[in-house]
């Protein structure tokens, strides 16, 4: 079954989030806590929703990662373009951070 | 160029504290994201993939090099140090912060420009021909008219929540240079026999899902007619604009469902009961705002000046920055000096802090502080001395501004695509930076002549792909960016719709389908032909042949 995270975007300052275990945000992917099954899902985006409601962050969802290659990926491309940043500015975003 | 008066000054202080207050109560949990989100848009702020993006109004494309200074100022201070301007004529900012938004849309104010009519289901910010003032070939000054239809169509009460979106684009010019057969409204200011100023007013064409060239409805208005015709043609789409489906419901769509014929007879009985009514400006009005477009002092200088024709010679890099970024002005001894946002392997339409500093500064020194927003993403200088022109071309090359390729096939119109937007499909920054890279050679795109590709990133078509000479269009394909090819389009006065050549293409095909386009123009054509004159004599056929040959 394949993993997911949930991502969204910063209220404050818009930027791509990711939930960790603690029920925190952080900007790296590789700190979310993944999830299997659509049960665990729901339950991660229930607790996501608490953090929309306190104005931590906005439009959360879940999106599906792969760590086959040792590396935590999200599969959809669009998902890994806002994980890391614009791919035709290499020097901005939070592929310029890490 | 127009100055704000205490009005129009108030309504965007005003506006600006509105929105600081909203922001405050966002942040206090007062307003809930959904009850928000519809006022932040109303402010030019989207989220995007990234971040938010702040997308400023540059009202039919004028700024003043003070205003430049200002956007500058704002990409340093609150962005990453750059802005991209778009098909649009505006400027968006990528990374602002939503807490630091009312400061920047105050930083905004401070030079008289905001970011209303940039989102939202109203009369958008109006765009015109980016040589106004300037064109030798122009029949009067469009900004008289846009700026007449910015101070109509802002807060109008009526048609703030039209069934879609409204655009409005005007050319003084029978030369198209404002694609003004694909907006929502297209108004060509033109005189009648007599020498009265009046407009052909062209409705219903667009882009996006279902691209269409607009229906001429009036061939001649008289000018002092033009707000309540305006008023009619927005009251008929308002009532019978459809409301039920997003993609249905463009003007364009009405026209086409009630016919060009029905649709005048409509606007034409609305007109007849508002027409010499209190909504048309009183002549002293727009003679007032006219004088805020008054030529500048330019001297008076004899034309083909001698040292610009000595540099020509002399200088083999300047001819060719002359031959492609110079245009004709309509003051002997002046010039409308481009300036080209697309260097090889650039992104087109971005600019610097840096670089917007520089052009801010030439402007001020060389062109009467004028700075122009094109919709193909250039900027231009509408007036410079032509025996300025070597010192204006020296300084922009020193910025990286010189790239002699206005109107070539490396001047590409490309969206943010999938690298900045929520709405994308596929990518279309890096396909304009592979194009432009594998047409570097100049003389080779000089050889290919005048070829115009334009790619969006997906059917919203803010890339213009649909009147593309070559259009990109990009699709999801399972997963994958795959490209779907058009060929044959113009956005000119003699607008047409590009046409599918074949099976989309994936992302790393792209390059080499565009080079065996030009491959197979190059040996199609007859002497002296353009891209788009052999393909209206050829058509598709050959060159799918070709691009799918080995398939
Ligand atoms: S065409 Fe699509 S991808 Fe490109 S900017 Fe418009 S909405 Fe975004």
């Amino acid at each position: 079954m394949a993993m997911q995270v949930i991502s969204a975007n910063r209220l404050v300052d818009g930027l791509v989030v990711y939930m960790t275990g603690g029920g925190g945000w952080s900007e790296r992917i590789a700190d979310a806590q993944a999830v299997t099954g659509k049960e665990v899902g729901e339950v991660a985006m229930a607790a996501a929703r608490v953090a929309e409601e306190a104005r931590i962050i906005v439009e959360p969802y879940l999106i599906d990662i792969d760590e086959s290659s040792g590396e935590r990926r999200p599969t959809r491309y669009r998902e890994l373009i806002r994980a890391k940043g614009p791919t035709v500015r290499l020097d901005i975003g939070k592929q310029a951070e890490l | 160029m127009y100055l704000y008066d205490t009005i129009d000054q108030s309504l965007v202080d005003q506006r600006v504290e509105q929105f600081r207050g909203q922001v405050r109560r966002r942040m206090a949990g007062e307003l809930s994201e959904d009850e928000f989100k519809p006022l932040r848009l109303m402010n030019g702020l989207y989220l995007q993939l990234h971040a938010y993006m702040l997308r400023v109004a540059i009202p039919y494309g004028t700024l003043s090099s003070h205003q430049m200074r200002k956007l500058a100022h704002i990409a340093q201070r609150y962005d990453k140090g750059y802005g991209h301007f778009t098909t649009r004529q505006n400027l968006q900012f990528n990374w602002p912060k939503l807490e630091e938004t009312p400061d920047i849309l105050a930083e905004l104010a401070d030079v008289q420009m905001h970011a209303l009519q940039t989102s939202g289901n109203c009369i958008r910010n109006v765009t015109a021909d980016q040589y106004a003032g300037a064109a030798a070939d122009e029949v009067a000054d469009p900004r008289i008219t846009a700026e007449v239809v910015r101070q109509w169509s802002t807060l109008h009460p009526e048609f703030s929540f039209l069934p879609r979106k409204f655009k409005i684009a005007v050319t003084g010019s029978s030369r198209d240079r404002a694609a003004v057969r694909v907006h929502d409204i297209g108004l060509v200011v033109k005189r009648d026999e007599a020498g009265a100023i009046g407009y052909q007013v062209i409705v219903g064409g667009g882009l996006g899902r279902t691209p269409m060239i607009g229906a001429t409805v009036r061939d001649f208005l008289p000018k002092r007619h033009l707000l309540s015709y305006l008023e009619a043609i927005l009251r008929v789409y308002n009532q019978a604009g459809r409301r039920d489906n997003m993609y249905k419901a463009r003007i364009k769509i009405l026209v086409h469902a009630l016919g060009a014929e029905e649709f005048i007879r409509r606007v034409e009985a609305e007109w007849e009961a508002i027409r010499d009514s209190a909504v048309d400006l009183p002549a002293g009005e727009h003679d007032r705002i006219a004088t805020f477009f008054a030529p500048p002092r330019f001297e008076a200088l004899p034309n083909n000046d001698g040292e610009f024709a000595r540099y020509r010679l002399e200088d083999r890099e300047f001819a060719q920055w002359a031959r492609t970024n110079v245009a004709p002005h309509k003051q002997l001894g002046y010039a409308i000096a481009n300036i080209s946002l697309k260097p090889e392997g650039g992104i087109p339409g971005d600019a610097t802090t840096e670089q917007m500093n520089a052009i801010a500064a030439i402007a001020e020194r060389f062109s009467f502080g004028e700075i122009r927003v094109t919709h193909e993403q250039n900027l231009v200088l509408p007036h410079v001395r032509q025996a300025d022109l070597y010192g204006v071309w020296q300084t922009l090359k020193s910025h990286d501004l010189a790239t002699p390729n206005l109107g070539l096939i490396s001047d590409i119109i490309a969206c943010p695509g999938m690298d900045y937007c929520s709405l994308a499909n596929a990518r279309s920054i890096p396909l304009a930076q592979d194009i432009s890279k594998r047409f570097a050679d100049l003389r080779r795109q000089h050889d290919i002549g005048e070829l115009k590709v334009k790619i969006s990133g997906c059917i919203n078509a803010c890339g213009h792909h649909h009147v593309g000479h070559i259009g990109l269009l990009g699709v999801d394909r399972k997963g994958e960016e795959y490209y779907q090819i058009t060929l044959g389009g113009s956005a000119d006065e003699n607008t047409n719709l590009g046409k599918i050549v074949g099976p989309a293409v994936p992302y790393d095909k792209v390059g080499s389908a565009i080079e065996t386009i030009t491959n197979t123009y190059i040996g199609l054509r007859a002497d002296g032909e353009s891209f788009l004159d052999t393909y209206r004599r050829v058509g598709n056929d050959p060159f799918k042949e070709t691009l799918y040959a080995a398939h």
